[in-house]
């Protein structure tokens, strides 16, 4: 928003100026992504192991962000569930935004019955409510990753291909590519090499958007124990856990709650300080 | 109007109708083609392979499915909902009482969060670049960023755990008095007033601003109009329209936040019905569910669309 911009001094990197929100954003991002990937190597204790004699334990030495529901570490479940939350999601986003971008610009490009049948097929998609849709899909195939990968790809292709369909749709118009359609070139090559380098920048902040609402749905659904199955645990099933913390204040349910709120807040926050011209949907 | 706004109207709805139709099919599919016998699941691991036959048969599992999907089509059109796999009750009468529950806590949420999203939006835009506005817009952005049981999280170690004026549970069937009533629901609807309104906010924001840079108010400001004549008197009348379209979208968001809220407040509402019946996979249940979420999502989006195609001057 234009807060954090007028607001914020202004730093210079690479022809674009940055504002210090935006790089703070990024900086906590870069960190969660490490985690996710260290994880398995800087764990003190294993997810599984009961170091506690307490449950809800409170922070202590050792064991730095106390115990949860059972005794055991939080710290570790809070870094693994970072692996899974971030990893899962991200499975999911790149499936989605690739397909629905690849779509998208052949619909654009192809036009005809080809672009009114996917539209309308990929519309009445939008129509159902995303909560509702994964609701339906663990009742009838049960949660496992892949599952889960796939139903939150599923769900958000239709947003991804609407977005990319109407940068597209005017880049079309464009007289470069009447002349690329006169020489006679395939639709593989003008949706790769004419459409997407003028609509990346905008499809790559849209990326970022779909991420926030995927991690919103899995930590929702793994919140409703329909997500990832214990002992495995994602952000939002490890505020499930140890919701009965929540009157001690125990750090186990809050400590969660607040890694997914710092991840979406981030990547919302730096999309919203990107300088306009990667941001915007013209550019 | 002009018979091309209602010709767009009347588009609108049909488009409207086929979606219903591919949506029916899809929840249909979703429930009933995937993995998962559901006369051995009814029956249980010790059934024996000629039971599971016969209540295929007489479930009319060995018909295509194309078949079953008309019938459970025709079936709708009379009222018929099917019966519960849990229970052997009709379908019909568990939904009954829910939906009633779900319609009061969405026509209280909406009674409270459109009118203080509207004032909050529109003064932000009013006032934008203000302390006050930027306050306005962080505290929107997070709570859109963050899941909606977290808001809800959040209420409860507020008004229940540390100030104790409210439960954190709800039971409507122990409302005696007006008091009562307020207590019960007060947590879930102001969780769902907050995830709500916060979207409510930025897009009312988003079309007043807008609205606040076209040249005819550019104009207004140059002849010396006040700040707030140049809102309420130029620019307002023209935002009414994407206002409308952004309360009925932001209002769609109910159907999702309430999953949630039943979900944790334990409030007896469809929602708390479907996510039980997905944990027993009670399939008839869950169809009939999902079908009044998407029916009531899509005549959201729709009467949003149509507001947006009848406030545009251009068409009338």
């Amino acid at each position: 928003m234009t807060m954090a911009r007028a607001a914020a001094p202004r730093r210079f990197f690479l022809g674009h100026s940055y504002s210090l929100v935006g790089v703070v954003a990024a900086l906590v991002i870069l960190a969660w992504t490490l985690v996710a990937i260290l994880a398995p190597y800087v764990i003190p204790h294993s997810i599984g192991d009961i170091v506690d004699d307490d449950y809800f334990g409170p922070m202590r030495q050792g064991l730095w962000l106390g115990s949860d529901y059972l005794g055991r570490d939080m710290l570790s479940r809070v870094l693994m569930g970072a692996r899974y939350t971030v990893g899962i999601s991200l499975a999911a986003v790149s499936i989605a935004c690739f397909s629905g971008v690849v779509l998208g610009m052949i619909a654009a490009v192809t036009g005809g019955w080809l672009d009114t049948c996917l539209s309308r097929f990929l519309d009445a998609m939008n129509s159902i409510p995303s909560k509702l849709f994964g609701l339906v899909v663990v009742a009838a195939v049960g949660s496992s990753i892949p599952v889960l990968i796939l139903t939150l790809a599923v769900i958000y292709i239709p947003g991804a291909f609407r977005f990319a369909r109407a940068l597209a749709v005017n880049i079309n118009t464009m007289d470069f590519i009447t002349v690329a359609r006169v020489r006679g070139e395939s639709t593989a090559y003008l949706i790769g090499s004419e459409i997407l380098p003028n609509i990346i920048r905008p499809v790559l902040a849209d990326f970022g958007l779909r991420f926030v609402f995927i991690v919103l749905l899995l930590s929702g659904l793994s919140f409703l124990g329909l997500g990832l199955q214990p002992p495995l645990a994602d952000w939002g099933a490890l505020v499930r856990e140890n919701i009965g913390g929540l009157p001690f204040a125990a750090p186990a349910v809050i400590v969660p709650s607040l890694a997914i709120a710092s991840l979406t807040i981030s990547v919302n926050l730096l999309i919203d300080n990107l300088p306009q011209k990667i941001r915007d949907r013209d550019a | 109007m002009t018979s091309g706004v209602l010709n767009l109207v009347l588009k609108r709805l049909g488009i409207a109708a086929v979606t219903l139709l591919i949506v029916l099919f899809a929840v249909f599919f979703a429930t009933s083609m995937l993995p998962g016998d559901t006369a051995s699941i009814l029956l249980g691991q010790a059934a024996t392979p000629e039971a599971v036959a016969g209540l295929r048969e007489a479930m009319h599992l060995n018909d295509p499915a194309i078949l079953r999907f008309l019938l459970w089509l025709l079936g709708l059109l009379h009222g018929d909902l099917g019966t519960s796999y849990a229970n052997e009750m009709p379908v019909a009468a568990l939904i009954g009482g829910r939906l009633v529950n779900t319609m009061k806590l969405a026509g209280i949420t909406t009674l409270l969060s459109v009118p203080l999203a509207l004032t909050l939006g529109i003064t932000a835009a009013m006032l934008r670049g203000s302390l006050y506005d930027r306050t306005v817009t962080i505290l929107s952005i997070g709570i859109i960023s963050v899941p909606e049981f977290m808001v809800a999280t959040l209420a409860v170690l507020l008004f229940a755990v540390y100030l104790k004026w409210l439960p954190a549970l709800s039971s409507v069937n122990e409302a005696h008095s007006l008091t009562d009533l307020v207590r019960i629901y007060a947590m879930p609807v102001i969780t769902l007033t907050f995830v709500i309104s916060a979207q409510m906010i930025r897009m009312t924001r988003a079309a007043v601003i807008e609205t606040l840079s076209t040249p005819y108010v550019e104009m207004a400001l140059l002849k010396g109009a006040s700040r707030s004549r140049m809102v309420l008197r130029h620019a307002l009348p023209n935002a009414l329209g994407p206002i409308v379209n952004a309360v009925a979208l932001s209002l769609s968001y109910l159907v999702g936040g309430v999953i949630i809220v039943e979900t944790i407040f334990n409030y007896p509402g469809i929602a708390k019905l479907m996510v039980d019946a997905v944990a027993t996979r009670d399939l008839p249940l869950i169809q009939s569910c999902a079908m009044i979420f998407c029916l009531g999502y899509l005549f959201l989006i729709t009467a949003a669309d149509v507001v947006a195609i009848m406030s545009n001057p251009r068409l009338r």
